[in-house]
């Protein structure tokens, strides 16, 4: 059962489970400004570039 | 495995995943037509984002020298000589080591082929045709690979892999933004500049982590 998990955990999050938690933030942030009048579509590119940056630089330092 | 252990056993692990991997396929493909579309993009956009920033992850870090890159020839030696290794342990008739090892390669990498090609066809309303893709991509992989004969160590791994990074990463942006129920400037247009933005973005990341390899050498 625990292989299973871990499977699955390797599987969806990987080395980084920063950057699923970051993506999980900017889908709701997303949403969220969805329901408003304020453009949304910037978010998800953003967030992206950023939680990859800040994913490498912990490797690369 | 086959040029070890021998391809009757690998060859009847490969066959039996691949039966399984059918059998999923065909559970899951029509469950994912009854979902609804907006609901179906938002999860699928989701989950390919965060695969394709994996691979995005991996493929950086090689590219700008922080992670080794891969040694196929070395990896495919030290598998050999480990299947080698392996005590020969006969069930139904078959050689268990190789027949497990073969299963359980198929269908692990199957799965994840398997959810690429239902969730691009799934949310473009089109199974079939994404079918149809990865078929292609198969007989050109065998081709590929019956022309080459020494195909691991030859094939750009870390291109192919930043090349399935940007492309995940880029469909995952693109049906996620839209499964949150935003639409993009241009419709579906917008697809190319998102594109162009994870590219360029990637690139200039690995120009900067070199650099900064550089500087710390």
């Amino acid at each position: 059962m625990k292989r299973f998990g871990k499977f699955w955990w390797d599987f969806i999050v990987g080395d980084d489970w920063r950057v699923a938690v970051g993506i999980v933030i900017a889908f709701g942030l997303t949403a969220l400004l969805a329901t408003t009048s304020i453009p949304a579509w910037w978010v998800l590119p953003l967030a992206a570039a950023s939680v990859l940056w800040l994913s490498l630089r912990r490797v690369a330092r | 495995m086959g040029l070890t252990r021998g391809w009757r056993s690998t060859l009847v692990g490969a066959g039996a995943a691949t039966l399984a991997l059918a059998a999923i396929v065909g559970a899951l493909g029509p469950a994912l037509t009854v979902i609804p579309i907006g609901t179906l993009r938002l999860v699928v956009g989701g989950l390919l984002l965060v695969f394709g920033l994996q691979w995005l992850r991996k493929a950086i870090l090689r590219a700008s020298g922080w992670r080794a890159v891969r040694d196929e020839d070395a990896v495919f030696a030290r598998e050999r000589a480990e299947a080698a290794d392996a005590p020969r342990v006969e069930r139904a008739g078959l050689d268990w080591y190789a027949f497990t090892i073969s299963f359980k390669g198929v269908l692990l990498e199957g799965l994840e082929v398997a959810f690429i090609v239902l969730t691009f066809g799934s949310t473009q309303g089109s199974i079939p045709l994404a079918a149809l893709g990865a078929g292609a991509a198969v007989v050109l992989v065998v081709l590929t690979g019956i022309v080459v004969r020494e195909p691991l160590g030859r094939v750009p791994e870390n291109t192919l892999a930043f090349a399935v990074g940007v492309m995940l990463t880029t469909f995952g942006i693109f049906w996620g933004t839209e499964g949150a129920g935003v639409d993009w400037p241009g419709g579906d247009a917008a697809l190319f500049g998102v594109l162009a933005f994870v590219l360029v973005t990637s690139l200039a990341f690995v120009t900067a982590l070199r650099r900064r390899k550089l500087a710390f050498a």
